[in-house]
């Protein structure tokens, strides 16, 4: 039987969910599984209603799914809260020392959680392993997996630390093999110990992407759901050789990037709506002086400060138009962290090529989700620096001009220090030589020479992925992070004889070239499905490509899509 | 060697005549010529607005950014190659209005540029509107009753911010200072070099007289010792009948481009990277 099933894991913040649903991914792909683990957080350090969500499967999984087959409840609050979701058939482990339920549901299972931790591990705060070892006794799984696991992550806080977790652990396990009578209906064979997938979140999949790329300098504020890429970059800085400089604002964190990519380093930031707003001006002046910059815009529900812990895909038409005038960029919506680790390269690349900013458009569902990917080909990442001139490349040093007139728009650089000759970057119009001027002419000549860098960057953008390649009436149309949903959605409505297939874009300015008449006839009917109130994207493919879109699915509370809401909508509007 | 000639600019002058920002031009070429630095081992960041054309007047990697946001820009060119020489540069309302909260903190960071306030107490470009430093009665088209507003005293504000390298110029006085550019370049950490400048168009308080008459050199008192922090709160403090000129306050303490093991061999613009260097590092993931 293929398994499929989902874990919640609910509890105040601080009781060690993250712990919880971290052993478990960690165990799970080691042992041949796929697992996706989405993080539902409230914006405070204590206390609330908090959960993590682990998928596990045989197959591949990307997605969230509505309801769960497991519930871990850590406080009572939490457990009344999450108790819908559990399936009919599901099983719920709560602390039976919390105020009781008068639930007579044996497969509401109490456990004196945080009892067995003091009696176990000296503590109550370890609770949570106690829980998480009754949790691998209910699904079947050999508790030695999860002891290994234990003693990793404890392994640099010393053997005490380790003995009183696995202590802990066994101590759930045991409990639930002694008093649980029920039968859980989806076991997890144990199976062979394996190293050969990885399970990451999109912030990390982006700094992975942006190291393996060479990236030398990142400067930032912390603003969720960005903040784990600038850590993550911190954490390595020292061994790869990256600088990581907290900036005191938006502001400045992206205007130290322009001045390290200007000297030629690779520089990147990171930031949510907010803090994207801040540095809208200083996009203008990348475009402006032609410096290469990577922004990830990771989105979060606004406006203002909106939902800081929640996702939605409502900056689209903003982070595409953002800044005064106009200059050219390109605007990337990767579906998943495996696309995202790629897209930060192509990123860079194209940053570099074309000496413009590049933004990566990102979300909370995006950077915080936890997905499983087989490995990264390095073979497929090249640094490409783009056009940069050495002293072996000028006959007089004098003669350079850093804004030269190239019908391509793009004009050579030079790295200041590396030759005799020096640049002068302006964000004033300017003529060839980078010198402030007021000529209507060499305002024309300039501005049509950055605006040509379009025509460039469009036929570097990928096109949509079809997805499946056989035909379908029902035509779903996404962008971004919506890609695992929106794809399990079209694997449910073909089994169910609705034949469906998937536009997805994860390259979105300039627009890719791209024909649908081959998939697209006058009887289709495209849903766009977007995390947004207005359906930006839709407005965009629209305008783009002629096609009218028939029903807009849309959702802004906050919360990721699932399959199945999905596909109970198009079944409603159709 | 390196020679005045070697900074010459073809580009024209945009500068009222009898500006201050010629004599600071002068000054800071001689700096160079002193220091023996090549125009291409000299990065000057600049904001907008009349001093921050300067760059452009002399033979230098220059990069023209945004109103206030100099010390970013400049900060991110050293971080990258703190081989080069980085200047920044620009005047009282880029540097204490629109870029105030980046002065404290590259103050704090203490990174290793060299920070030019051309501070003539007016807006210029913008065409005279009351600055930062503007002091209190003085009537300009967006203060017409007068200024109300307390002026920012940016050597007191530097000296509390423990800013490593701390000096007042003054565009009447090329030689003195030059000395002052050169010895900011040399100071291992963020110097800070508040350049008293008349505006001839738009500060006829303030004028080339009204300075001439009250500054003094301070470093002709071997009584004053710029280490003594204390010493220095009180000396930047004097405003009025005479202002003190010179260095007012140092202190050593490392750069950050010093503390920072990324860079501990050679610059990020020097490292080569090959993304094959990386197989190990999906590991911890795995």
């Amino acid at each position: 039987m293929t398994v499929d099933i989902s874990i919640r894991i609910c509890g105040q913040a601080g009781q060690g969910i993250q712990s919880i649903s971290a052993a478990m991914g960690k165990v799970f792909i080691r042992h041949g599984y796929y697992v996706f683990i989405n993080n539902d957080v409230e914006s405070r350090i204590r206390g609330g209603h908090n959960f993590d969500q682990v998928r596990v499967g045989h197959e591949p999984v990307n997605a969230v799914n509505d309801k769960v087959d497991l519930l871990i409840a850590l406080d009572a609050e939490t457990r009344d809260a999450d108790l819908p979701y559990l399936k009919d058939d599901g099983v719920m482990i709560y602390d039976d020392e919390k105020p009781a339920t008068d639930s007579k549901n044996p497969h509401h299972i109490p456990i004196p959680l945080e009892k067995l931790a003091s009696k176990a591990g000296g503590s109550k705060i370890m609770a949570n392993t106690v829980a998480t070892g009754a949790a691998f006794a209910l699904l079947k799984f050999e508790l030695q997996p999860l002891q290994d696991h234990l003693k990793e992550v404890f392994g640099d806080k010393g053997k005490a630390v380790i003995h009183q977790n696995q202590t802990c652990a066994e101590a759930g396990y045991r409990f639930v093999q002694q008093h649980f009578k029920g039968n859980f209906p989806y076991p997890l064979d144990t199976g062979k110990f394996q190293r050969n997938k990885m399970l990451l979140n999109g912030s990390q999949a982006m700094a992975l992407g942006a190291i393996c790329s060479g990236l030398k300098f990142y400067s930032g504020y912390p603003m969720s759901p960005s903040t784990g890429i600038m850590e993550f970059i911190a954490a390595l800085g020292k061994e790869h050789h990256i600088i990581m400089e907290p900036a005191e604002d938006e502001i400045s964190a992206v205007n130290m990037v322009i001045g390290a990519s200007f000297a030629g380093a690779r520089a990147m930031t990171a930031t949510s709506g907010g803090g994207f707003c801040l540095m809208v001006e200083a996009l203008g002046l990348a475009g402006m002086t032609e410096t290469p910059v990577v922004v990830i815009n990771a989105q979060r529900p606004g406006p203002s400060t909106g939902l800081p812990t929640r996702t939605e895909q409502s900056d689209l038409k903003f982070t595409i138009h953002a800044g005064h005038g106009e200059f050219p960029r390109a605007v990337f919506a990767p579906g998943n962290a495996e696309l995202a680790f790629f897209a930060v390269s192509k990123a860079f690349n194209l940053a570099d090529r074309y000496q413009t900013p590049v933004i990566i458009l990102t979300d909370q569902h995006l950077n915080d989700s936890f997905s499983t990917v087989d490995g990264f080909d390095l073979d497929q990442i090249t640094i490409d620096r783009g056009n940069i001139l050495n002293d072996k490349d000028f006959s007089s040093a004098s003669d350079y001009k850093r804004y030269a007139l190239d019908k391509s728009g793009v004009s050579p650089r030079i790295i200041p220090g590396r030759t005799e000759a020096v640049l002068y970057a302006d964000s004033d119009e300017h003529t060839e030589a980078g010198h402030i001027t007021e000529s209507a002419a060499v305002r024309n000549r300039m501005h049509k020479k950055r605006m040509a860098k379009l025509k460039g960057l469009r036929k570097e953008m990928n096109a949509p992925e079809i997805y499946p390649s056989r035909k379908g009436d029902i035509i779903l149309l996404g962008w971004g992070s919506t890609c695992g949903a929106l794809k399990e959605a079209v694997d449910q409505m073909n089994s169910q004889d609705m034949s469906t297939r998937l536009i997805h874009f994860s390259e979105i300015y300039p627009f890719p070239e791209c024909d649908f008449s081959e998939i697209i006839s006058d009887h289709t009917k495209i849903i766009s499905v977007e995390n947004n109130y207005s359906g930006q994207f839709a407005d965009i493919f629209s305008h783009e490509t002629g096609l009218a879109i028939s029903h807009k699915i849309l959702k802004f509370d906050g919360r990721p899509f699932t399959a199945h809401e999905i596909i109970s909508v198009v079944k409603e509007r159709l | 060697m390196v020679s005045l000639e070697d900074f010459y600019s073809d580009d024209p002058i945009a500068w009222c005549p009898g500006c201050g920002n010629f004599s600071i031009l002068k000054s800071l070429k001689q700096a160079f010529v002193d220091l023996g630095k090549k125009p291409h081992e000299i990065v000057i960041v600049s904001g907008i607005g009349q001093a921050p054309k300067t760059p452009h007047y002399l033979r230098c990697n220059a990069f023209n950014g945004l109103h206030g946001r100099t010390l970013p820009v400049a900060t991110g060119v050293k971080l990258a190659n703190h081989e080069l020489t980085v200047l920044a540069q620009g005047g009282d309302g880029d540097g204490y209005g629109e870029g105030g909260n980046h002065f404290i903190h590259a103050m704090r960071r203490n990174v290793d540029i060299t920070y030019l306030v051309h501070n003539n107490q007016v807006y210029g470009l913008t065409k005279g509107q009351t600055s930062p430093t503007s002091g209190e009665g003085f009537v300009t088209r967006t203060t017409p009753q007068g200024s109300v507003n307390r002026p920012i005293n940016p050597l007191l504000l530097a000296i509390a911010s423990d800013c490593s390298f701390v000096a007042r110029g003054f565009a009447g006085e090329i030689d003195h200072l030059s000395e002052l550019i050169r010895k900011g370049i040399t100071h291992k950490g963020f110097a800070l070099i508040d350049i008293l400048q008349s505006c001839v168009s738009f500060n006829r308080v303030n004028t080339f007289k009204w300075y001439k008459d009250r500054v003094y050199r301070i470093d002709e008192d071997p009584e004053y010792d710029p280490k003594n922090r204390l010493m220095a709160f009180e000396k930047a403090a004097e405003w009025g009948e005479k202002i003190p000129i010179g260095i007012i306050y140092s202190t050593d303490r490392p750069a950050l481009n010093s503390q920072i093991p990324a860079i501990k061999d050679e610059p990020l613009v020097k490292q080569r990277v090959d993304p094959s260097d990386f197989v190990d590092i999906f590991e911890m993931f795995r």
